[in-house]
């Protein structure tokens, strides 16, 4: 396959050293974990549990709500201790609604029932068991993975992209993956291709990680539909459309999505899940999780129960050695800062990080945009960042819009080549966040509108059923009245 | 001189036609704007913005005598629309929305408060504890002023995971 190119982007430091090339350990299980009913794009997850109840392993704890959600699963044995609130890992610091477990140590599997092949399945029913399995996405977009895969089969997709890139900086789980689980993942990526009847499936990984590419291409050799192709490394060239686009030479068309191109972007971790669901039965509920950063005293690669908390993996890497450090969900360019170690971690949780001042460049002051123009050469969608910011502070949200706010996709490019340091992406999230405000205020004026008229059409119906009440009343005693005087003639 | 006298009558009173003429064709006719303000009103007539329903409120739009802020129902949206239709600065100085809530330990239910509430917002059966849906309620305040135990309190809305937004990155200078 001949690769295209994409827009813009940027070269970070990758400082993915600190953790690569580690053997991935186990984190010893937590004795409690906390599951967050929504990890997912979509609808929450709805509790089948209850309080004091034990459960095995891989147990059904909460089921899927409509189609866009995901089931979620007992991470390991033991009884639930509190279905509540925990603070989300998320940068406002809020609580979702979560399921406390309390593990017993014993690892207790439930039942478990793999089928004997699954190529002799329908592709309705692969897809259906990796819905069932709580598959999302695993590169952070935590899309559930069956409403993907079925999406793309009825839209005739051709080519089944795994995407094994990782550009984001510090993250190394999935390189780490590839390099020990190269065969899983192959098997994994055969059932999807089976899920989705296409003839063909692409392994895209950046050319900064020759082992990775070497193991799958080893893993891959005996299946000619696979190809294990190596990309130059460029940030952002792990993000879907831009995957797409050096793929292909394809530009996703705007609000379009990628399957529009007769593509299909999956994360290798999400292919290592299939295979896990489809040949053992083994639910989604643990995941390899990257810590690392220069506050980190001893960066790794770990496989970790969904539930456990920052903390807890913190605490088994050597905690954190700079007490001003930032945390963050996911990689330096597009993760989440925490509200503190006490977040759990999800499905889509690819890196905890704890990165000291100087990583983040905090010290330095953002100054006066100078109009140099280099994050319009950074920008990978082609916008014009310094024009959008612009808008954002004269909160001019319809000119925002047009100018295509809807397109970025938070790279953080941008702010990245910024001489005067302007956090140009957190412009960008401010105004996002007063448009969602806008769009809630005028839904809930529509709804207020319509408890009003449903108020009024009440009373009114109230005025003419007493009315209605009034004249049968009188209309009740006139024939009695007729029959008295019927009586007195 | 006559004829310059003349000419200026002639030129005047044309003048005067043609303008009299363009404010009748250019003119936004004030039934439309008002009828375009009745369409953005909630239209139940509930009384809340002080006139007599919202084809009062709408005149005084209209007549520039009330502010687009005006009809508590319709909240911060309709405000906006209405500055927008009207072509008038919108004052935004007010805070979060504020929404009603009941104090549970006061309540005595005696349902005076739900009976005023224009989008039926509090939801309760005589004698027994009354609750504010947050959805529904605009923050008009009217249920207030009735409670007789004063357990009914505006309050500032608790931010959730939905309404939950990024802040304004605060620079100086740029
Ligand atoms: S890179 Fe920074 S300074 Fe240069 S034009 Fe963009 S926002 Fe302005
Ligand atoms: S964050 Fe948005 S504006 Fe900035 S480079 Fe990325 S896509 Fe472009
Ligand atoms: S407050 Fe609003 S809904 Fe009520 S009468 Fe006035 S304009 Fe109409
Ligand atoms: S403040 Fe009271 S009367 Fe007004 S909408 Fe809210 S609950 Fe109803």
């Amino acid at each position: 396959m001949r690769l295209h190119d994409f827009r813009g982007g940027v070269h970070p430091p990758s400082r993915k050293h600190l953790s690569a090339g580690r053997p991935i350990e186990s984190l010893p299980l937590p004795s409690r974990l906390h599951i967050p009913l929504q990890q997912h794009a979509g609808a929450p997850a709805l509790p089948v549990v209850t309080v004091g109840q034990q459960v095995g392993k891989g147990e059904l704890l909460a089921r899927e709500q409509g189609v866009t959600s995901a089931p979620l699963h007992a991470p390991s044995s033991g009884r639930i201790a509190a279905i509540g609130e925990f603070t989300a890992p998320h940068a406002s610091g809020l609580p979702l609604p979560t399921i406390i477990l309390d593990t017993d140590g014993e690892e207790r599997w439930a039942e478990r029932e793999p089928p004997a092949d699954p190529f002799a399945l329908s592709p309705e029913e692969v897809a259906h068991r990796v819905g069932a399995a709580g598959i999302v996405g695993m590169g952070g977009a935590n899309f559930p993975a069956a409403v993907k895969l079925s999406k793309a089969r009825q839209a005739g997709v051709h080519t089944l992209v795994i995407n094994g890139a990782e550009c984001e900086p510090y993250v190394t789980c999935d390189d780490q993956l590839m390099r020990e689980r190269a065969g899983e993942i192959a098997d994994g990526i055969a059932i999807m291709l089976h899920a989705l009847q296409a003839p063909h499936a692409v392994v895209a990984i950046e050319n900064n990680k020759p082992e990775a590419v070497e193991a799958m291409s080893d893993a891959c050799r005996h299946d000619a539909r696979i190809e294990v192709l190596s990309l130059p490394s460029r940030y952002p060239a792990g993000s879907a459309k831009q995957l797409i686009q050096l793929l292909t030479g394809l530009e996703t068309p705007a609000g379009g999505r990628g399957t529009d191109t007769g593509l299909l972007v999956h994360n290798v971790g999400t292919a290592y899940a299939a295979h896990r669901a489809l040949r053992h039965d083994r639910p989604l509920i643990s995941r390899i999780v990257t810590v690392s950063g220069g506050a980190v005293p001893e960066p790794r690669n770990l496989e970790v129960p969904i539930g456990a908390l920052a903390a807890d993996l913190l605490a088994y890497c050597g905690g954190v050695s700079d007490e001003r450090a930032r945390l963050l969900m996911g990689g330096p360019m597009m993760g989440q800062p925490l509200p503190g170690p006490q977040v759990p971690v999800i499905k889509g949780t690819n890196g905890i990080l704890a990165l000291t001042p100087d990583e983040i460049g905090e010290a330095v002051e953002p100054s006066p945009c100078i109009r140099c123009g280099r994050c319009v050469d950074a920008c990978p969608m082609g916008l014009l960042p310094l024009e959008l910011s612009k808008r954002a502070r004269g909160e001019d949200w319809e000119g925002i819009q047009a100018l295509g706010l809807n397109d970025c996709m938070s790279c953080g490019s941008c702010a990245y080549v910024c001489p005067s340091h302007i956090p140009l992406p957190q412009y960008f999230a401010y105004a996002r966040g007063m448009l969602a405000a806008q769009r809630r205020e005028e839904q809930k004026a529509r709804r207020t509108r319509e408890l009003m008229e449903q108020r009024q059409a009440r009373f009114e119906r109230q005025e003419r059923a007493k009315a209605e009440a009034a004249a049968q009343r009188r209309a009740a005693k006139k024939p009695r009245t007729a029959v008295l005087e019927a009586d007195e003639d | 001189m006559i004829a310059a006298m003349m000419t200026l009558t002639v030129l005047g009173s044309l003048l005067g036609l043609l303008l009299s003429l363009a404010a009748r064709y250019f003119q936004v006719p004030s039934d439309a704007l008002r009828e375009d303000i009745m369409e953005l009103l909630p239209g139940v007539n509930c009384g809340q913005c002080g006139y007599p329903g919202c084809g009062g409120a709408a005149d005084a739009l209209v007549a520039g005598t009330a502010a687009p802020t005006l009809c508590p129902p319709g909240g911060a949206a309709l405000a906006r629309a209405l500055a927008a239709k009207l072509g008038r600065a919108l004052d935004v100085s007010a805070g979060p929305p504020l929404l009603a809530e009941i104090d549970e330990s006061l309540c005595i239910g005696c349902a005076h408060c739900g009976k005023l509430c224009a989008t039926d917002a509090i939801i309760g059966a005589p004698k027994q504890i009354h609750v504010v849906l947050q959805e529904a309620c605009t923050g008009c305040g009217v249920c207030v002023d009735v409670c007789p135990t004063e357990c009914l309190r505006l309050r500032p809305q608790k931010p959730t995971f939905e309404s939950w937004c990024w802040p304004k990155p605060a620079l100086a200078g740029v």
